[in-house]
């Protein structure tokens, strides 16, 4: 399913005054591609990804996923609950996994919460993790493994639910080049395979060569989106 | 519970050292329970064991609440209460605490003085009828075991009670006490020699007089009539524990401190959990982020509480049980329901209502927190 941002604007209170993060976004993610969204600190990228996610209400606009609307100004912190729990996948800018699950329970987490049985996605949890090259470390907690294999449970445990929309925020920062254009490549083939609809924010743009589509944001507002060559390094 | 049994292993020294804490308060809680419910008994069983429903005390002034100490009752007194409508029996009950000796030995004792033929006193079934153990007959006294003991007296021994020499007719199996001194039972009329009030002569008349009147009666008896025409107080067997005054003062302070460990033991948990969920609220954005809705993060915390309480006091509860078992007699304490489960409960209860208004903040964490790098 594509995503579609319309008309996205999201205003926080800033003391007496407001602060626009994000004004008048349109933006669409085909189902099965990654877009990168690119962008200074500050930007708005992450309060984009937040409105993607549910995680805050739009101001303005609304977020769709297929052909239904999901977020709206009006929904329901509840709805908005549900709709990530059962449509969206997301990975953190760090892992943000449980101090006391081991890596494979992180994934059976999100069975339990959607009220099935943890045992249940045993096996597909093993299968991601030894898709993200983690499978060896299945039983230890997030204390016992590095920054990397960290990121990489993350990025499994947001993809053992199916999600239909992907949402990344800066995935590579804590990484160096080389293991943060691999840990993209990682995503963009993952989502090309599970053909979920993929936004995944960067402020590094050597490692995106993977990427379906890149767009840049400045000041709260979408650039033009820019031809792939123009972000890749010469 | 995912998450929440998970953490409990995984910060297990942290949950450990809140345990043994709920451990020992729920164990100062039942023991003393216990504690005060063996003090009630030794001050006070000789008040409730009596087979009687309502005791009638006449105090000096009208409006005095009633107190053995200060209670005396008339022989017309009693005669009229028998004849009240609904009351089955009326039977006089001198009490008063007094000096025994023997040969060689000395104690404190509180001697009940009950007319001939009543079943006031245990093993006497009231029909008159020679022979029983239970029988007071002028001139002897029947003993508890525990006065007994302390006086080193057998079946035909002399006891000296307040300078009246009595023989000891026989000793009872009960375990009656009155304000901690054991019980003896004597007649009527050698309970009013004893003079431990001085009040046959104070009376100055011949009329027998005693402390209290016990009193059965049916449904239909109007006791507050009858109180009215005859200048009496009349309450229950258990509230007449009140008239004894070592057990007021007891067991005021005795409760008083129970209930504040019950307080001290919510705001204890209270506290634990809020600093508990304070340091996870991290995780709480995340879980939320990852879809878990409020109403279930609250349930898991409250589960995990619940968890700690009910293994925690079940705990306290079996060491309280077992120390009461294993300490010497000399120690009063009464084992029951009521001093066990009752207080275990009400601690398990405070003890969620602590951790549910800690835990309640979980529902103002924000999963927007997530996305920020930590
Ligand atoms: N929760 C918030 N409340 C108020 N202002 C915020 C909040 N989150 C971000 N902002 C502000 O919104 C702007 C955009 O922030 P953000 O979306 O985090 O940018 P980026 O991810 O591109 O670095 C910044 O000026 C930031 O200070
Ligand atoms: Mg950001």
């Amino acid at each position: 399913m594509d995503l579609h941002l319309e008309h996205i604007t999201l205003v926080y209170p800033d003391g007496d005054s407001t602060l626009t993060a994000v004004d008048d976004v349109d933006l669409t993610v085909p189902a099965g591609t990654t877009t990168a969204l690119l962008g200074p600190s500050g930007a708005g990228k992450s309060s984009l990804l937040a409105v993607a996610a549910g995680l805050t209400q739009p101001s303005r606009g609304t977020v769709t996923i297929g052909a239904d609307v999901v977020f709206t100004p009006d929904t329901s912190v509840a709805d908005s609950t549900r709709v990530r729990l059962e449509r969206i996948g997301m990975v953190f800018q760090s892992p943000q996994l449980l101090g006391s699950l081991t890596a494979l329970e992180q994934l059976e987490l999100h069975a339990h919460l959607r009220g099935k049985r943890p045992a249940s996605v045993r096996e597909r949890g093993m299968e991601l993790l030894d898709a993200v090259g983690v499978a060896d470390h299945a039983h230890k907690r997030p204390a016992q493994l590095s920054g990397g294999q960290r990121q990489r449970v993350a990025i499994a445990r947001a993809l053992v639910g199916r999600p239909e929309v992907l949402l990344v925020d800066e995935p590579t920062s804590a990484l160096d080049h080389e293991r943060g254009t691999q840990v993209v490549e990682l995503i963009t083939g993952l989502a090309r395979e599970m053909a979920a609809a993929t936004l995944l924010v960067s402020h590094d743009a050597s490692t995106l060569a993977t990427v379906d589509a890149t767009v840049r944001m400045l000041d709260a507002r979408l650039e033009e989106s820019a031809p792939l060559a123009a972000v890749r390094p010469a | 519970m995912f998450v929440a049994l998970r953490d409990l292993q995984h910060a297990r020294g942290r949950f450990v050292l809140m345990s043994v804490v709920i451990v020992l308060i729920t164990f100062l809680v039942t023991f003393l329970a216990s504690l005060t419910a063996g003090l009630a008994r030794e001050s006070t069983s000789a008040v409730t064991d009596l087979p009687a429903d309502h005791i009638a005390f006449s105090m000096p002034a009208e409006d005095d609440a009633p107190e053995f100490t200060a209670s005396r009752v008339e022989a017309d007194q009693w005669d009229a209460w028998a004849d009240v409508e609904g009351v089955e029996s009326a039977d006089p009950l001198g009490v008063a605490t007094t000096r025994a000796e023997t040969d060689g030995t000395t104690a404190s004792v509180t001697a009940l003085g009950v007319d001939e033929g009543t079943n006031l006193v245990p093993g006497s079934d009231g029909e008159g009828d020679d022979g029983e153990a239970g029988d007071v007959e002028p001139g002897t006294v029947v003993l508890t075991p525990e006065a007994a003991g302390a006086l080193d007296a057998q079946t035909g021994d002399i006891v000296t009670l307040g300078g009246t020499a009595l023989t000891v007719a026989a000793t009872v199996e009960a375990d009656q006490s009155f304000s901690h001194t054991p019980v003896v039972w004597t007649s009527l009329d050698d309970w009013q020699d004893i003079g431990a009030r001085g009040s046959a002569t104070a009376g100055g008349g011949a009329d027998p007089v005693a402390t209290v009147v016990a009193l059965t009666t049916t449904d239909d008896a109007d006791l507050a009539a009858a109180d009215d025409a005859l200048g009496t107080t009349t309450v229950t067997t258990s509230d007449a524990r009140s008239a004894v005054s070592s057990f007021a003062g007891e067991n005021t302070s005795l409760t008083t401190m129970q209930a504040f460990l019950l307080v001290i033991s919510a705001l204890v948990v209270g506290a634990f959990f809020t600093v508990w969920t304070i340091s996870r609220s991290g995780d709480i954005a995340v879980l939320k982020a990852l879809g878990g809705s409020t109403g279930y993060l609250l349930r898991d915390a409250l589960g995990q509480a619940a968890v700690l309480l009910v293994g925690g006091v079940a705990v306290g509860t079996g060491l309280s049980v077992a120390a009461a078992t294993l300490l010497p007699d000399a120690v009063p304490v009464v084992v029951t329901t009521a001093t066990t489960l009752v207080p275990a409960a009400g601690l398990i209860l405070l003890g969620l209502v602590g951790a549910g208004v800690s835990v309640a903040r979980i529902t103002r964490i924000d999963p927007h927190a997530a996305l920020a790098a930590r």
